[in-house]
């Protein structure tokens, strides 16, 4: 279980979480909306670590992470995997190397890294790219790829960093065509950061709408749809009011 | 006035802090031998390997100057075989440590922070971290190891090129036959000034490498931020180089 308890986080005089709470359950998926530039991707990366809230607490397995040592942080991280919004593959290496990566950290024999590889390539439907370098792929493959080296992993948990964020329709289908198939297949628990409220309506088993540094509302994907709350609505609706809001979202730390 | 100084010094103290967390926590990494073991030959090849032909292309042309400078000093009033020692003692106490330095400071120390920089602003650093390798195991201490070891040697084939070309140049261009040249080039020779030579090149490794990794890992704000930095690394070792030769000459000679 993932555990936000009241998150606040700044970047120099910029608040960007302001008493961010949020509980995932095991074996959920649940996907943070919110604005682009509000917050959401500095949410996730409290989780593994990468960065430490200025108040507050975040929890995974009853372990509060801005507390752990190296080796306790190194033990969570060997649990979670990250998909990062531009995959965040490394270019010096090619797909199989960035798979093989976290695999070798784990100790695995050569047999079962292949294995994994294999299946997680399968996974993700792409076979034939293993020896193919990030820069000779396209940004859907690359996605993928991204996803297919934290499946590889078997992690409890995978954080999904805006995971169809400058993809067309439908190769943004697939990547959430993915994310289920990785939940069934794995039984991962899932958070997932967002502004693509389609992505959200198929992936979700809960919503939280993320304003202003905390969340607004959360709940089933049909709560959210139904929403009265004038924020949620303006939102999902897409309406352009409130326009002075929306902008100081904007001007926020991503 | 009292704030602005108050300011600046708060944030040297703070960068002063950042640097020494990254001193301590790099020499932590180094007891990660699984981590760093496979990667240090790879940084050795790329680090002094590929800086062989920039070392050894100075080398050959300060081994020229060397030798007409030293001719054209010399004349009527020393010796010419004094050619020898002074394109001897220059080469290995100074010019081959400290001009292979600089130029490895341009080519590997702007490589170094380039290359992690790019990696920051992608985050292939943070996606390390989350494949739970440490950065600092993973990328700084390889490349300051192979540094540490392949400076040296670098310096050391430069100093021998040096001296060859001084050599020659002084067989073809000036009125000195080798038996002149080498006995000049024996005539205040000590082994101390092959090791100091190294001790230098091998500070200047470290540190080149070490800086290089700072400012690569410290980058923020994109390409400009990796442009920003990959200057700094350069203009902060070419300074630190000559800080450290002067601070070697005030400590072993």
């Amino acid at each position: 279980m993932i555990e936000f308890k009241e998150v606040y986080k700044s970047f120099g005089d910029r608040q960007v979480l302001r008493g961010f709470s949020l509980s995932v359950q095991d074996g959920e998926t649940v996907v943070i909306l919110g604005y682009s530039g509000s917050g959401k991707s500095v949410a996730l990366k409290h989780v593994v670590g990468l960065l430490e809230p200025d108040a507050g607490e975040v929890i995974v397995d009853g372990e509060v992470v801005h507390q752990l040592d190296r080796e306790g942080l190194t033990r969570l991280r060997a649990k979670i995997g990250f998909v990062f919004q531009f995959a965040a593959l490394l270019d010096s290496m090619t797909v199989r190397e960035n798979l093989e990566l976290g695999l070798k950290r784990r100790g695995l024999s050569r047999a079962e890294i292949d294995e994994r590889i294999k299946e997680a390539l399968e996974l993700v439907d792409l076979e034939d790219v293993e020896d193919r370098y990030p820069a000779e792929l396209s940004g859907g493959m690359r996605k993928r790829v991204g996803i297919a080296r934290a499946i590889a992993l078997r992690p409890r948990y995978i954080l999904y960093d805006e995971p169809t964020t400058g993809l067309d329709p439908v190769t943004s289908a697939v990547i959430d065509r993915l994310i289920v198939r990785a939940r069934e297949k794995l039984n991962v628990t899932g958070l997932v950061v967002t502004h693509d409220l389609r992505s959200a309506y198929t992936v979700a088993d809960r919503i939280a709408l993320l304003y202003q540094g905390r969340i607004r509302q959360v709940g089933s994907v049909e709560s959210i749809r139904n929403s009265h709350d004038p924020v949620v609505r303006q939102f999902i609706e897409g309406r352009p009011e409130a326009l002075a809001d929306v902008e100081q979202a904007a001007g926020g730390v991503r | 006035m009292y704030r602005t100084l108050s300011l600046k010094v708060g944030n040297w103290l703070a960068a002063a802090g950042r640097t020494g967390h990254f001193l301590t926590d790099t020499a932590r990494s180094v007891r990660d031998v699984p981590t760093w073991a496979g990667l240090t030959v790879a940084q050795m090849r790329r680090i002094g390997v590929d800086s062989v032909p920039i070392a050894l292309f100075i080398a050959i042309f300060t081994g020229i100057v060397l030798s007409l400078q030293a001719s054209y000093t010399f004349t009527g009033a020393v010796p010419l075989y004094f050619v020898g020692t002074l394109v001897g003692k220059t080469v290995m106490l100074e010019l081959g440590p400290v001009l292979t330095g600089l130029a490895l400071a341009g080519r590997v120390g702007a490589n170094i922070a380039a290359e992690l920089g790019t990696m920051r602003v992608t985050e292939q650093i943070d996606a390390l971290e989350t494949l739970a390798y440490d950065p600092l195991s993973y990328l700084v201490v390889p490349r300051v190891l192979a540094a540490a070891i392949m400076f040296p040697i670098v310096v050391s084939l430069a100093i021998l090129v040096g001296i060859i070309s001084g050599w020659l140049t002084a067989i073809s261009l000036l009125d000195l036959s080798t038996v002149e040249f080498v006995r000049g080039l024996k005539l205040f020779y000590q082994f101390k000034d092959i090791w100091f030579g190294l001790v230098k090149s091998f500070s200047f490794g470290v540190v080149i490498a070490l800086i290089g990794c700072f400012k690569g890992l410290s980058v923020r704000g994109g390409a400009a931020g990796v442009g920003r930095a990959t200057t700094e690394a350069v203009v902060a070792s070419a300074m630190a180089i000559l800080v450290l030769d002067a601070f070697w000459a005030v400590v072993l000679l």
